[in-house]
């Protein structure tokens, strides 16, 4: 039983916190956050890229680090600690992964050595406006090696370079490469909750797609890609709530009222505690979900839906609880939890709500025979 | 990561499946076992057990073996208790003699007493009971009032305790007592072991909500215990039931059940208005949670195993489990009942599903959010000892205990 990640792997973690701790403090969040002209922090994007982070788990051949999965666990941990203002998530987690699962050796010659090195960024676009996002509802049509219709919002949309956009080719849907600076694509930024990372509304209109993968497994693929992503952005979920834990216990130790520190009253003490159970638990599926990720493992889909539910659960009561502690200086825009306040509620929703992956972890259970050993 | 046994591991898994198959019989894979308790007719088939194991040297896994044990670590008992679950066994009840009183005894305890009593205890000989919890003195155990009064080379104790499992089968007992309560509160407290056949002991159970008498009150008078038979100096006795309560963190353990893959099963086989309940929305989502938790509980556990087997100390992070569990369980019981609507009520086990598992659970549960450290004492422990937040303001811990307001004036 080793069920930890390794030593090399506790470095490469250090490396990642030192180096996060300098390049992506608060103020350079903020930055983003409060800068309507900046969606992103590209000086930051460059020196991930010499680091070799975003080509953590490209093959050498395609220019990446070849790195496993955990590795990148590892980093996404630590890009969620510190809310690093960058489009790794999108380039790395979605496009990159689909790319690597359904791309022809073609596209992974075209686009992975570009994107390992962060010269060319890609996004992932399936919600096409208020509702879920699902095999029914999905409006965006494919004919004669174009696409029409409108992806909202697209994490990244405004700054990425391509995306892969799920669309009806016939009656079933497929997924296709788009070049963002195409004839035909028009885009423009949408507003969130979290300004810090950016988001757009694309609009195609007849622009030129290659298609990625098989016609008609478009869904199979954009739901690998979910349960990918779902595990990694867990990482990065995990790191927020630790982050907000941090935040909240240094508060409760050093502000005094009723002349003790406010950390030595059991309804913050007890509070704290809960907020350390629910990462606690958080971190061990998350843990679970990078085992599953870099073995491939049968139940990989049932890992990422409990990853990301204990995930998403976790940081956000971790977040709303960060703001309570500190009382009315939390809910001033010059403190910082509000920076994880929001971010907590983005990542929740980014890849599908609670719900969803709720019921899709029901649903991968149902497949499976309960009585004995699993 | 990698969750295979290690060679050594797997090899001793191997060792303790062939000995069980051998020994034991085996679960039907799938049925619902009724949890036994340690009913005093079940007693001779538990020592029997015991004794079996001790012969076949899985008794006392991680303790020395110059005391009777295999000189393992508490890895290979886990791995052997993992494997021993798979079996129809008598109930445990030995978790506080192997968990509380043979640690202790082997921290505190001369050679001789060592030799004498742990070996003895390892074959089933020797049940133990912890005469520790007093109605004065819970969560807040160093409020205990039991005295002890020094007379030659004897103590005399009077009090009394309460909450006391297995008292009424126990052939030993561990207890703490007041010795000087002119001291702070846990200054004055000195530690003893005893024989529980001795005179001055009166023992009476204690009905609780679910119907059972698993604990005692326990009424010592005028009970004369050896000073050979103290352990740990005089007014020592805080520090030495701090080493019996270090053990019984990871000591207790058992599998709640209802769990999730209880209420998994009742979603599928309880019908709704539309079909099944686990296709309605609000059912999933619940199972969800549920899932997430348990699994979550799971793989801390396999951190923990993780942590011992590169032979580090468990920490405070394992309250984790206890307090998550308990309160799981009491949810899922409510919830189970609940899907079974009018009917939920009932209780007779030839008419309800996993023969009224819910409705035992829903009388059961609450015990388990206050036995072994109450929710809100394991809130205070991950809050100050993991997160390192200050302790209570403490208005009794410099006073002379018999100074302290009780609250029965």
């Amino acid at each position: 039983m080793n069920f930890d990640f390794s030593e090399e792997q506790y470095l490469l973690r250090d490396q990642a916190r030192k180096f996060l701790d300098d390049r992506s403090a608060p103020a350079v969040v903020r930055a983003v956050l409060e800068d309507d002209d900046k969606p992103y922090d590209a000086e930051l994007w460059r020196e991930m890229a010499e680091l070799g982070w975003i080509g953590t788990t490209i093959p050498e051949e395609f220019g990446g680090a070849g790195l496993s999965r955990e590795d990148l666990c590892v980093i996404a941990e630590e890009l969620g600690r510190s809310l690093a203002p960058t489009p790794f998530a999108s380039s790395v987690y979605m496009a990159t992964e689909a790319l690597l699962i359904a791309g022809s050796d073609a596209q992974k010659q075209e686009y992975l050595p570009a994107l390992a090195a962060g010269e060319r960024i890609g996004c992932f676009a399936v919600s096409e406006g208020v509702g879920v996002a699902n095999a029914a509802s999905i409006k965006m049509r494919a004919a004669d090696g174009t696409v029409d219709g409108t992806k909202v919002p697209v994490a990244d949309g405004d700054i990425a370079d391509f995306a892969v956009v799920l669309a009806r080719y016939g009656s079933d849907l497929s997924l296709f490469i788009v070049d963002l600076e195409s004839d035909g694509v028009s885009r423009s930024s949408v507003e969130t909750v979290d300004p810090s990372r950016s988001h757009a509304e694309i609009t195609f209109d007849k622009a030129a797609a290659d298609p990625l993968g098989a016609a008609g497994e478009g869904w199979e693929t954009t739901q690998a890609v979910f349960d990918r992503a779902a595990i990694l952005m867990a990482f990065e979920q995990v790191g927020g709530a630790q982050a907000c834990l941090d935040m909240a216990t240094d508060y409760a130790k050093n502000r005094f009222a009723f002349g003790r520190p406010i950390g030595s009253f059991q309804a913050i003490k007890h509070k704290l505690a809960d907020v350390y159970i629910a990462t606690e638990l958080a971190r061990a599926n998350a843990y679970y979900g990078a085992w599953a990720l870099s073995t491939d493992a049968p139940d990989l889909s049932t890992a990422a839906a409990a990853a990301r539910v204990a995930a998403s659960d976790a940081y956000n009561h971790a977040a709303r609880e960060n703001i309570q502690t500190h009382g009315g200086m939390g809910f001033t825009w010059e403190f910082d939890c509000h920076l994880y306040y929001r971010r907590a509620k983005l990542l929740s929703l980014a890849l599908g709500g609670e719900r969803r992956w709720k019921d899709r972890l029901i649903s991968q259970l149902e497949t499976r025979n309960f009585t004995g050993e699993e | 990561m990698d969750f295979n046994d290690s060679p050594e591991e797997a090899d001793f898994r191997a060792e303790a499946r062939a000995w069980l198959a051998e020994n034991a019989e085996p679960k039907t894979p799938g049925k619902v076992y009724k949890y036994k308790r340690g009913e005093p007719e079940l007693i001779p088939a538990a020592r029997a057990w015991e004794a079996k194991k001790f012969d076949g040297g899985f008794s006392g896994i991680a303790l020395p073996k110059e005391y009777g044990g295999r000189g393992e670590t508490r890895l290979q008992q886990i791995i052997f208790a993992e494997e021993e679950a798979n079996y129809l066994i008598p109930p445990p009840v030995f978790s506080i003699s192997h968990g509380m009183a043979v640690p202790t005894m082997l921290a505190y305890a001369t050679e001789e007493q060592k030799q004498r009593y742990v070996p003895a205890t390892l074959r089933g000989d020797e049940i133990w009971c912890q005469l520790f919890s007093e109605p004065a003195g819970g969560s807040d155990l160093a409020g205990l009032r039991t005295r002890s009064v020094r007379d030659g080379d004897e103590w005399i104790i009077n009090g009394q305790k309460i909450w006391t499992s297995g008292a009424h089968y126990a052939d030993m007992a561990i207890l703490v007592t007041r010795s000087d309560p002119d001291a702070p509160k846990h200054k004055g407290l000195t530690y003893f072991f005893l024989d529980m056949k001795s005179p001055g002991i009166e023992i009476r159970p204690i009905k609780q909500v679910s119907g059972f008498a698993n604990f005692n009150e326990v009424f010592m008078t005028d009970l004369r215990i050896p000073d050979a038979q103290r352990l740990g100096d005089v007014g020592q006795g805080w520090q030495v039931a701090i080493t019996t309560l270090m053990n019984e963190r990871v000591s207790s353990g058992v599998r709640p059940a209802p769990d999730f893959e209880d209420v998994f099963q009742l979603t599928k086989d309880i019908e709704l208005d539309d079909g099944p309940a686990i296709a309605d929305p609000a059912v999933r989502e619940k199972l969800a949670d549920w899932y997430v938790k348990a699994q979550g509980v799971k793989l801390i556990r396999a951190r923990l195993m993780t942590a011992l087997s590169r032979g580090e100390r468990p920490g405070p992070e394992n309250s984790v489990s206890k307090l998550v569990s308990s309160f799981r369980r009491q949810e899922i019981a409510h919830f189970g009942m609940d899907l079974m609507d009018m009917s939920g009520a009932m209780m007779d086990p030839d008419k309800m599903p996993s023969r009224a598992l819910y409705q035992q659970a829903l009388l059961d549960s609450p015990g388990g959010r206050i036995a072994a450290g109450s929710d809100e004492i394991l809130r205070n422990i991950i809050s100050e000892r993991v997160l390192g937040l200050p302790p209570d303001i403490r208005v009794d811990k410099e006073k002379p205990f018999n100074q302290l307001p009780t609250g029965a004036e």
